[in-house]
């Protein structure tokens, strides 16, 4: 028997993953080399929009090392102009009349080596005739605007209208309403930036007939399918593998334009063929996040219940409508924007437009729109506690669905699992010293200094998702798990989801090493690869835990299971005999008889019940029978510089609520991650475009990411309720702080300027946009 | 993110790059610390045809104090001025403004010299030269010239040295009694140009008057610019909040900064004048720290 600690849920265990990340020994995309191999690099639009009039690309051709010169002509004949959207639209692979967008993909050189494909790019010739860009969607839906699209036969750039809730009731209730208070809130483009951009290598073996990808994918077996669909060549002979990923954050879910192009590319030249993607291209081309015009309204009573939301939001989809979102979804699950608040009705309807900018609409760790939600209510609480007077940690609590309301149904029809809100407000205003804090700060307002504190008590909402409701161009959103114990004991865990640095090499085999009591060490988690792990819908949304840690945790019960037939075998005991605890199978009643897990694999090999199937192993495709709704309070405090504008974070508490937790040290470094990138888009992540559509943050010097000198030290609390219908009650953790914390910054900033009249400001709230308010408020220094 | 073609010649001592430099004319751009021309090259924005890499150039890094003046090599890297203890003790304000120049990866590379002489107004040393009155020493095929800082700033990413001249030293007066400078700058994040900065050097007389003033400025003007109806409002009087405020609103005066990302124009006139300020208090405190 082993005297090995098991470490399962709940141990801090170090990460399986950082010893070979540490060390450099990671595996990206781009250390792919395969003899041959040949590089492609893309020729990008200067024109937001152009037809294109000619394509020369002789002189690139007559360059040593050029191979070739792919362009959208060519690829038409082959029906690979144009490539299916994740959200049913359709893309432009590349283009063969117009481009529809800034630095969009317009040719293809294939040369010997890099620096050869870079040079040839500027020597193909191109010749524009630059069209009027539209690049407001407002605009865009004005008659006579410019056609983005003229390829559709819906001759508008409007491109889908959506609705949730109960529109009659709630404008009833607005119309009786006591206090009604409205806010416009626009929540910019941004965009992933994951510190490995996108790009893939592609090999096609003529004697196989294999085509084999690697590539920077979030969903291996999604894109799997979308090749062999928009390709032809059957599924099995498709074999994708995402080696280590550089960070996804919803930036590496859709199929890009060069994916495609390289994949063709390596079938028509029999040669692998690399593509990778430089800096300003991720940042130019790849999809963004978020471009949410938002009118949100709240109905009350003067005394501050809140009795009804209503929300419209025009939604900037771009070009082509490429997001990823549930195909019932197109606004995704924004209509989760009542929060963490009672209310008895919310209409929500949003709009989706075509502009000339880059596609897309992806999550960025924002689950499916739900940061635009969350920080549409949490800036709205706000307002109201403005308008009434009151205080937002006392609107808070008297809005909030109380504990024993859960399962809890919202006016926009979701049910959340699980919650209590209260308390956790409560935990962290006792923690941070609020009461002393709205001293200090009257204090400093005496002085004329200016201190804010924000509140966000969020509601977030993941794992997607039941087979019901939830799909992807009909791919059912369930999410698998394959475990095989070895005879001596050790497993190994194969995922259908997709790690890009969420620890699930550590978290999954925890999941293992808890439910079959075997050492965590022992226990090999493997993904990424269509070709030897199970299918699923990748990681994304915060789901890895939700669908396939609970897909982890049933296919470890079903080997308990026949495990436990085993033991009763070796222990000589009708298997109802035996009941397990302490990580083994003991006798009841005479718990020093038992077996251990490690036996048990031992005689699923060599000495198993007849009748019995040898061998230890089970599959499970977990369809969740509903979501889970993680959430948490953060309270932020503020100062701003009168002289500057500079608003300082100075402290910065965040008490999550994620259910059961498996990792507390991968949980706290996921929140603090998570929180940085929420610091981004509060107060520098902007993607900034000219009139001309040309977009003016395409380097890391203009569009700005915080670094460790920018980033205030988070202070982490947790409450744990436990989700009731997963299996290990976890609920998904890794987007709730990018979420939550937008909110509570720009709640805080508003708050150290509410005395002067300032109810709103847009984010990202920079020095510059502060500034020019203490001016008109005549308080700069 | 790959530059166009060019080719590298590496020079073994000054007579050699100036040699190399000579023989190509324009065609060739000198590096240094790679700082700014390497991004450049990257970006596309300059495809010079040849490189004279000067790093290996013997006797350019050295930091001494010698007859009465400060001597920074030209290759001396920001890391080293960091770092270095007779600048940190005598000359805070050079310390102030390297370490705050780009992030330390940039830093362990980055050189005065290139900073200094890639004309840029949105570089931090140049104003905190013309804050100390500085010296550059130029060397060329006619031998060393020295170039007073003044007239060392021609035009944006443009200086006064010749193209087969390289820059080889920095001479910054020795601090004379009751003196102290401070460079202050605000950016949007670490590593990013100035919204606005300001170098201040101050010294004071016997009665705690200012003797003598500096101030130059960082990114708000098509060169680096001094602030000489600030310094000149400074000078015999008396320091207070009042005056330093009068001093900072005359510096931003001076200032003609462009709209960008980084803010409106009449935004970083503001930010001028807040930096101008703060330098002001923090020169002053150390100037009277040093009697």
């Amino acid at each position: 028997m082993t005297t090995t600690p098991i470490r399962g849920l709940g141990h801090p265990v170090k990460r399986k993953e950082d010893p070979r990340f540490i060390r450099g020994k990671g595996t990206y995309v781009d250390d792919i080399k395969l003899p041959g191999m040949l590089y492609l690099d893309i020729v990008r639009s200067p024109y937001a929009h152009a037809r294109i009039k000619r394509i020369d690309a002789s002189k690139a051709l007559a360059m040593p090392g050029v191979v070739d010169v792919i362009t959208g002509a060519e690829l038409e004949k082959a029906g690979l102009a144009w490539m299916p959207t994740l959200m049913s639209d359709r893309q432009m692979v590349l283009p063969t009349d117009r481009v529809v967008y800034y630095a969009q993909e317009v040719a293809a050189v294939v040369a010997t080596d890099r620096y050869t494909a870079a040079d040839a790019v500027l020597a193909v010739e191109v010749e524009y005739e630059p069209l009027t860009p539209v690049l407001d969607p407002f605009k865009a839906l004005e008659p006579g605007a410019p056609l983005v699209r003229p390829d559709r036969e819906q001759k508008t750039n409007h491109i889908w209208h959506w609705e949730a809730g109960d529109k009659e009731k709630t404008d009833r209730i607005f119309q009786e309403a006591q206090v009604v208070v409205s806010q416009d809130l626009y929540i910019p483009r941004i965009h992933v930036c994951s510190i490995e951009t996108c790009g893939c290598v592609v090999n096609y073996d003529r004697a196989t007939d294999k085509l084999t990808i690697w590539m920077t994918s979030q969903a291996p077996h999604a894109h799997r399918t979308v090749f062999s669909l928009v390709s032809g060549i059957p599924e099995h002979k498709i074999r994708i593998i995402s080696p280590d990923i550089g960070g996804g954050f919803g930036g590496k879910v859709p199929v890009y334009p060069g994916y495609v192009i390289a994949t063709y590319a390596a079938l028509k030249l029999g040669k692998p063929i690399k593509w990778i993607e430089d800096r300003s291209e991720n940042l130019q081309a790849d999809t963004f996040a978020r471009d949410y015009h938002i009118h949100a309204e709240l109905a009350a009573t003067r005394d501050g219940k809140i009795r009804a939301m209503r929300v419209h939001t025009v939604a900037d989809h771009g070009a082509f409508d490429a997001a990823a979102n549930p195909s019932k979804f197109p606004a995704g699950l924004f209509s989760v924007c009542t929060g963490s608040y009672d209310m008895e009705a919310a209409h929500v309807a949003v709009d989706g437009v075509y502009t000339n900018k880059p596609p897309g609409g992806v999550a960025y760790r924002c689950s499916f729109r739900v940061t635009e939600a969350v920080h549409t209510i949490e800036r709205m609480v706000d307002i109201l506690a403005d308008e009434l007077g009151m205080d937002p940690a006392e609107i808070r609590f008297k809005n909030f669905i109380r504990p024993e309301q859960f399962p809890y149904k919202s006016p926009t029809g979701w049910e959340y699992d699980s919650g209590n809100y209260p308390a956790t407000l409560q935990k962290a205003l006792d923690a941070i010293g609020y009461q002393e804090l709205r001293r200090e700060q009257a204090e400093r307002r005496a002085r004329g200094e200016l201190m804010g504190i924000g509140i966000s008590t969020f509601t977030e909402i993941v794992g997607a998702g039941p087979s019901h409701t939830f799909d992807i161009l009909g791919i059912k959103m369930f999410d698998s798990a394959e475990i095989r114990v070895h005879p001596t004991g050790s497993a190994i865990v194969r995922i259908g989801v997709q790690t890009q640095g969420q620890g699930h090499e550590t978290t999954f085999a925890q999941i293992v090493a808890e439910e079959l009591g075997l050492p965590v060490e022992n226990i090999i988690v493997e993904h990424g690869d269509t070709d030897t792990a199970p299918y699923g819908l990748g990681t994304y949304a915060s789901r890895s835990t939700p669908t396939a840690g609970a897909a982890t945790a049933v296919a470890a019960r079903k080997i308990r299971e026949k495990a436990r037939l085993i033991a009763a075998h070796l222990l000589e005991v009708s298997p109802d005999d035996l009941e397990w605890r302490d990580y083994a199978f003991r006798v009841k009643g005479a718990p020093d008889r038992f077996k251990t897990m490690q036996e048990i694999a031992f005689a699923a090999y060599t000495n198993f019940p007849q009748g019995l199937e040898g061998g230890l192993e089970a599959v499970c495709y977990y369809d969740p029978p509903n979501l889970t709704f993680p959430f948490g309070a953060y309270v932020c405090v503020v100062d701003i510089d009168r002289g500057t504008g500079q608003v300082k974070v100075r402290e910065f508490l965040a008490v999550d609520d994620c259910g059961t937790i498996i990792n507390p040290m991968i949980v706290e470094g996921q929140i603090h991650g998570g929180l940085t990138m929420g610091l981004a888009p509060a107060l520098f992540e902007e993607i900034v475009y000219d009139e001309n559509g040309t977009m003016l943050t395409g380097t890391f010097m203009d569009y700005l990411l915080p670094t460790a000198m920018e980033t205030p030290h988070w202070k982490t609390d947790k409450t744990v309720t436990p989700s009731p219908h997963h299996p290990l009650g976890a609920k998904g953790v890794g987007e709730s702080p990018t979420i939550g914390a937008p909110p509570a910054i720009v709640n805080a900033v508003v708050d150290a300027l509410s005395h002067l009249g300032v109810r709103h400001i847009d984010i990202p709230i920079t020095p510059a946009k502060v500034y020019q308010i203490l001016l008109e408020k005549g308080v700069a220094e | 993110m790959i530059p166009g073609p060019f080719s590298y010649r590496r020079a073994a001592s000054i007579e050699e790059a100036i040699a190399l430099l000579q023989q190509y004319g324009g065609e060739a751009k000198v590096l240094s610390g790679g700082q700014s021309l390497i991004p450049m090259m990257k970006f596309r924005l300059a495809e010079p045809a040849v490189i004279v890499d000067i790093n290996r150039v013997p006797g350019l890094d050295a930091i001494e104090e010698r007859n009465g003046i400060l001597a920074i090599g030209g290759l001396v890297r920001e890391v080293a001025l960091e770092r270095s203890p007779l600048i940190r003790q005598r000359y805070p304000i050079i310390a102030d403004t390297a370490e705050v120049i780009a992030d330390p990866l940039v830093r362990n590379l980055a050189t005065i010299g290139g900073n200094l002489a890639h004309g840029d107004p949105a570089n931090d040393h140049p104003a905190t030269m013309l804050a100390l009155r500085a010296e550059v020493v130029a060397r060329g095929p006619g031998g060393e010239r020295t170039i007073p800082i003044d007239d060392f700033f021609v035009d944006t990413f443009t200086t006064a040295l010749g193209p087969d001249e390289i820059l080889t030293e920095i001479r910054v007066p020795a601090p004379p009694p009751r003196s102290g400078g401070a460079y202050v700058k605000f950016e949007r994040k670490v590593g990013d140009y100035a919204v606005a900065a300001a170098a201040v050097f101050l010294v004071l007389d016997e009665a705690g008057k200012i003797a003598g003033a500096g101030i130059g400025l960082t990114n708000v003007y098509y060169k680096p610019l001094r602030a000489a109806e600030a310094e000149n409002a400074l000078l015999g009087q008396v320091p207070s909040g009042e005056l330093f405020r009068a001093a900072a609103e005359l510096a931003a005066k001076a200032a003609d900064p462009t709209t960008d990302l980084r803010g409106p124009a009449e935004y970083k006139r503001a930010v001028a004048r807040t930096m101008t300020f703060r330098a002001l208090e923090a020169a002053l405190s150390r100037a009277q720290a040093a009697s």
